[in-house]
């Protein structure tokens, strides 16, 4: 009891020092984090700004931050020279299509493992999470010969079909979600007559929004983003999704790429990502941290 | 649960996760299962395979360009994979003080994760460009020439790392997660103790947030070990296969040299790596990583 009157006034300097010296670590730390960040948005700049620059400009060193002329043509030419809105069509409509595959398939099994136990039910849960360390070039090349010989060679099928058959991140994720939804909600729709699947359709989905959202932006940014798949399955170059297409011009059909029409591009192909994220931001960090994809 | 309930259990069970179960067995387990077969093959995918036994895998082991590209795998991983996750971990420590912008620094942290790979790929080849591009004038503000990175075989590697930690953001983010969980009552009373920034971020906050840095830890493995979006797009594996990254090589054999039973071999192999791989992680996070409700030590 007495130690504690004496120990007052003898830590309150050592307090102050203590507080003296977070003060001095917090603006280093600022300062650490100001020019960390100035680096980190250096490149994404230099992308804006290089979109904005004539072909002249390009080649200047050192190269300029800021446009000498705002080209904003190069805006509009992208669209007239590179194929690029067939390109952007693509992956819009695969995109769209994997998101509604992934979310059907999904939030089918992921309610199926949620709410139903049967013999076998853990060992498919198990394989299930187990399919989320396949690497995917493991299986890529049966895959390859199984969609050749069902002649998917060169359409979209073979990047849109599989999504229709679920994926185990996500499968995971909504089982988890589905989990959480109170017993009580079911046996009184249970009373009222309700099918299974009615129950799943109008009382497990219409609750599951956020869950369904976060699915949803995943499966989207990583079709949109994808390289591997298309680049295996797509050969003509109308076909060919925006990854695919972008990645084209830096091989020998372009001697000097046009790099300031790449840019163009690049920015073009962050923007529905941008978007989603400024609709859905705290949503977003949610799901990142609820899945762990990166 | 009576036996016709669990019946009925059993048959919604199966309704429910059909679609996953047949896409399970179609799209993951017969191509596993045939990749295995196909190893053991020597297939252009036009004739039909014809087995010969291990011959595709005895040939990887005196391949110069399947060691070149374990090689090039191997140290992309080992050095790129630590840094990225001790930045991100030194971000998210920094980004959990009571610093202002908060929500700027986090954004702005994050939005190089946004770009796409192939964007990412290009934009950067363009800034390592060795005569005009934006890094090496960078580098000049320092007094630093820089290399001609990618058209060179020593650095090109280098220069896909360095590429590599500019989307330490996304890492940050789950640390910034797993930070949140640390109960601020066991901090308040390590102070209490007198233990220092340093002791409070080893005892308390380091095995508070394992589980969430052996999970990127994993994660960050099995990625680098799957690189093919870079060596694609930006080397082509040069120059002089100084990029030669492994699942290049696999891509090229399959699909550039039509060798789909010895490209098989190579998956496989690199199936069990990552198995193996990610036991061994799991292993050791049994010793050292702190599970919440401490049921493991």
């Amino acid at each position: 009891m007495s130690t504690i009157p004496t120990a007052g006034p003898e830590a309150s300097p050592s307090v102050n020092k203590r507080r003296r010296k977070i003060d001095a670590v917090s603006i280093a730390s600022f300062i650490a984090l100001l020019v960390t960040t100035f680096l980190m948005l250096l490149p994404l700049f230099f992308m804006v700004s290089t979109s904005l620059k004539s072909k002249k400009e390009l080649l200047k060193f050192p190269p300029s931050f800021l446009p000498e002329t705002w080209q904003w043509s190069n805006y509009r030419e992208i669209f007239d020279t590179l194929n690029f809105s067939q390109m952007y069509m693509n992956s819009l409509f695969i995109g769209i299509l994997t998101v509604v595959g992934t979310l059907l398939s999904s939030a089918l099994a992921g309610y199926g493992f949620a709410r139903y136990r049967g013999k076998g039910s853990n060992l498919w849960f198990m394989l299930m999470l187990s399919t989320m360390m396949l690497p995917y070039p493991a299986i890529m090349i049966p895959q390859f010969i199984l969609f050749s010989k069902l002649n998917w060679i060169d359409t979209f099928l073979p990047l849109i079909v599989p999504a229709f058959f679920g994926s185990a991140y996500n499968i995971f994720l909504l089982r988890q979600f589905f989990s959480t939804l109170p017993d009580e909600l079911f046996d009184a729709g249970r009373i009222d007559g309700c099918s299974e699947f009615r129950m799943w359709r109008q009382i497990a989905l219409p609750l599951s929004g956020p869950a369904l959202a976060t699915v949803a932006i995943f499966a989207f940014i990583y079709s949109w983003n994808d390289l591997l798949t298309p680049v295996l399955y797509l050969s003509s170059s109308d076909k060919f999704t925006l990854p695919v297409g972008m990645s084209s011009f830096t091989s020998s059909r372009f001697r000097i790429p046009p790099w300031h029409l790449l840019m163009v591009a690049s920015v073009l192909a962050m923007l529905p990502i941008v978007a989603l994220f400024a609709i859905a931001q705290k949503r977003f960090v949610e799901g990142i941290v609820l899945t762990g994809i990166k | 649960m009576t036996h016709r309930e669990s019946r009925r259990q059993t048959f919604y069970l199966y309704l429910f996760i059909s679609p996953w179960l047949i896409g399970f067995l179609v799209f993951a387990l017969y191509p596993i299962l045939s990749s295995l077969y196909y190893s053991f093959t020597d297939y252009d995918i036009i004739h039909p395979p014809k087995y010969v036994g291990l011959a595709n895998y005895n040939e990887m082991f005196h391949n110069d360009l399947f060691w070149k590209s374990v090689v090039v795998t191997v140290r992309y991983t080992f050095i790129s994979v630590p840094i990225q996750l001790l930045l991100a971990l030194g971000f998210a420590l920094l980004l959990n003080t009571k610093i202002p912008f908060r929500g700027f620094f986090r954004t702005a942290m994050y939005f190089p994760s946004m770009v796409s790979g192939v964007a990412m790929s290009l934009l950067w080849y363009w800034i390592f460009n060795p005569s005009i591009g934006l890094f090496n004038y960078v580098l000049s503000w320092f007094g630093i020439s820089g290399p001609s990175w990618l058209m060179s075989p020593d650095y090109a590697l280098y220069a896909l790392m360095i590429m590599s930690f500019w989307t330490v953001g996304s890492g940050m983010i789950l640390f910034l997660a797993g930070l949140q969980g640390v109960p601020a009552s066991l901090v308040e009373a390590a102070k209490l103790d007198g233990a220092g920034r340093f002791r409070i971020f080893l005892n308390v906050t380091l095995p508070m947030i394992s589980p969430v840095l052996l999970f990127q830890l994993i994660m960050g493995v099995i990625d680098s070990f799957q690189v093919f979006t870079q060596a694609y797009v930006m080397t082509q594996g040069g120059p002089n296969y100084s990029t030669w990254f492994y699942v290049y090589n696999l891509y090229t054999s399959a699909f550039k040299e039509y060798r789909a039973g010895y490209s098989s071999a190579l998956a496989w192999v690199l199936l069990i790596v990552v198995m193996a791989f990610t036991a061994i992680i799991i292993k050791l996070s049994n010793r050292y990583v702190h599970y919440e409700g401490g049921g493991r030590k």
